[in-house]
């Protein structure tokens, strides 16, 4: 009962690595054809969760748009733990004016939550993935930065890197050999958390149209179009929310759950 | 006077954060002003007809210049003019800004309604099922993304039940009942997530009330629980929720752009996204930035009340 949470977690991040891997070599149908004479169909035999507008297979497009998911999250994560957590960790070993500016930029930075800078950015360079990847990478940067830095002054407070230093270790290896190791844990239920953060708001993107790629199946244009078609088909809007909810519920859960396996003081309080 | 150092500091991190975001949001709309002449000709355009334009536009001046110039627009209230229709942007967002205020502030206050008493249970019953429960479903309540519980919400209320307007907007000079009733299903859908997201910071600030010694000597001399919570626990409990409804704030109003597209509701969030799609980058410039200058000014106002609600004062170090 007490690791439910971590387990239903894992169960649903594996489902749609699982999903998004599969869909690589198979689909049901080809998530792409047109088929005029059967749109709009409900749940069958043939198409286990209907088909939409243009006739195509929901249940490909689901399942293609899976990759979108775990792609986005893959990079916007990657993209604000590579600049984040250095920063954080400069910040938290060089403390002054240092520490100073770095915390500054990141209160700017409170500004512009992920969806306003994609906005921002889309109007300046066009929409697509790769802009609302960026911003959703460069928006959640802060928070990498603010967590690593706590759990950097953290270490360094400890005995070992007193000792360290006291043997003559320079920051760098300090860095490398001590901090970087002791605060991964920290890091890493920050990543979880943040990759359920880019689904919600490259979905959101997705949905007012500001990171189509032309063709590829997302799961927040999917609901897109299921807007246009709702009076007729409401059942087309209720997969594609269904996949965006348990994706991020799942990386929701899973950090929460690491979390509290991280630090077991943690569990109530939070 | 430790208390006037402390708001003096706010104050400089609020102004410092204010350019900053200026800067950004300048350097990427309008710092390469061949680009503007570009947009608003279309493909096709010779380099003639293209530094005409921009020499007309005045975009051939330095880019500070520019810069300053907007900047000492806007501290008179004058955002710039649109591109394509010469219209002023501050007369464009004026009648906006009601309509996202509406929206912001009643789904803040109705997640704030709904995540106080919810959290207050999740804490107390934190050992039962029904502290489980508010757990699980507040799990799933951030899972949700807005719009589609909006389409959800439409689904059953306006297209299923027939109870209220599936989209649109009514100004409340011109009708209070339908304004009210056009603005309930936009507040929900956006205030399901927010309470989702505060439940869980308001059961965690009343657990580690519940710990404290103050909580246990009301209880000891005879407070109900629920009683001796609320008179004890909130004002103590209220710091950190105070924070975490400032930074909830910028959520909420992203999660606004959002929403106004699903409900067709004339907002800042829709005017910005039109903006958007025809590429008129002084309204875009003009409405992110009133759009970033409301957070930083939130989580300002937010940095003050510490010293109203905290005797203390909180200092950088202990938070």
């Amino acid at each position: 009962m007490r690791r439910l949470g971590l387990y239903v977690g894992a169960a649903l991040v594996t489902l749609v690595v699982a999903m998004a891997l599969v869909s690589l070599f198979w689909t049901p149908y080809d998530p792409t054809l047109v088929v005029a004479g059967q749109r709009l169909q409900g749940p069958s035999a043939a198409h286990w969760l209907g088909t939409d507008a243009m006739g195509i297979d929901n249940f490909s497009r689901i399942l293609v748009g899976a990759q979108t998911t775990i792609v986005v999250g893959v990079v916007s994560v990657g993209i604000a733990a590579v600049i984040g957590v250095p920063l954080g960790m400069l910040a938290g070993q060089a403390r002054g004016w240092v520490d100073e500016v770095v915390m500054r930029i990141t209160d700017i930075a409170y500004a512009f939550p992920a969806l306003l800078l994609a906005i921002l950015l889309a109007a300046r360079f066009g929409a697509s993935p790769v802009t609302a990847m960026t911003a959703i990478g460069l928006a959640t940067i802060p928070s990498f930065a603010r967590i690593t830095r706590a759990g950097t002054l953290q270490v360094m407070r400890t005995d070992f890197v007193l000792a360290a230093r006291a043997s003559g270790i320079r920051w760098p290896g300090i860095s490398l050999r001590h901090v970087l190791p002791n605060i991964a844990p920290l890091i890493g239920v920050q990543a979880s958390v943040t990759f359920a953060l880019a689904i919600l708001a490259e979905a959101a993107l997705s949905f007012l149209g500001l990171s189509t790629a032309a063709i590829v199946p997302t799961w927040g244009k999917m609901l897109r179009d299921a807007q246009t078609v709702m009076f007729n088909a409401p059942l087309q809007a209720v997969w594609p929310g269904l996949a965006i909810a348990a994706a991020v519920l799942g990386f929701n859960l899973l950090g929460d759950g690491l979390r509290d396996l991280l630090d077991p003081r943690l569990r109530e309080v939070s | 006077m430790p208390v006037l150092a402390f708001l003096g500091r706010r104050l400089a991190i609020f102004a410092i954060s204010l350019v900053g975001a200026s800067m950004l949001i300048f350097a990427v709309c309008s710092a390469l002003p061949g680009e503007v002449a570009e947009i608003i000709l279309g493909e096709g355009a010779s380099q003639a007809q293209i530094e005409a334009l921009t020499a007309e536009l005045g975009l051939d001046r330095p880019p500070v210049v520019r810069y300053l110039e907007w900047v000492g627009g806007m501290l008179h209230g004058d955002f710039g003019v649109s591109y394509f229709t010469g219209q002023s942007v501050s007369g464009l967002m004026a009648p906006r800004i009601a309509v996202t205020l509406w929206l912001v502030l009643f789904a803040l206050l109705l997640s704030v309604a709904v995540a106080l008493p919810v959290g207050m249970l999740a804490a107390m019953k934190r050992r039962s099922w029904q502290g489980f429960a508010a757990t699980a479903v507040a799990q799933l309540g951030m899972a949700v993304p807005a719009f589609w519980a909006a389409i959800v919400l439409v689904l059953v209320f306006a297209v299923g039940l027939r109870w209220l307007p599936a989209n649109g907007y009514i100004p409340l000079t011109t009708d209070p009942v339908s304004w009210a009733a056009h603005l309930v299903l936009p507040v929900t859908s956006l205030a399901i997530v927010q309470s989702a997201v505060l439940v869980r910071y308001v059961r965690s600030a009343f657990i580690e009330v519940l710990s404290e010694d103050y909580y246990r000597t009301a209880r000891a001399v005879g407070w109900r629980p629920f009683p001796a919570l609320l008179r004890h626990g909130l004002r103590n409990a209220a710091l950190s929720l105070v924070t975490v409804v400032g930074l909830q704030l910028a959520s909420v109003l992203v999660g606004a752009i959002v929403i106004e597209q699903v409900f067709a509701l004339p907002g800042l969030g829709s005017q910005l996204l039109s903006a958007v799609s025809q590429r008129d980058l002084m309204i875009v410039q003009g409405v992110v930035m009133f759009l970033a200058a409301s957070v930083l000014l939130i989580n300002f106002l937010v940095d003050l009340s510490y010293a109203w609600i905290d005797p203390r004062l909180r200092t950088e170090a202990e938070r």
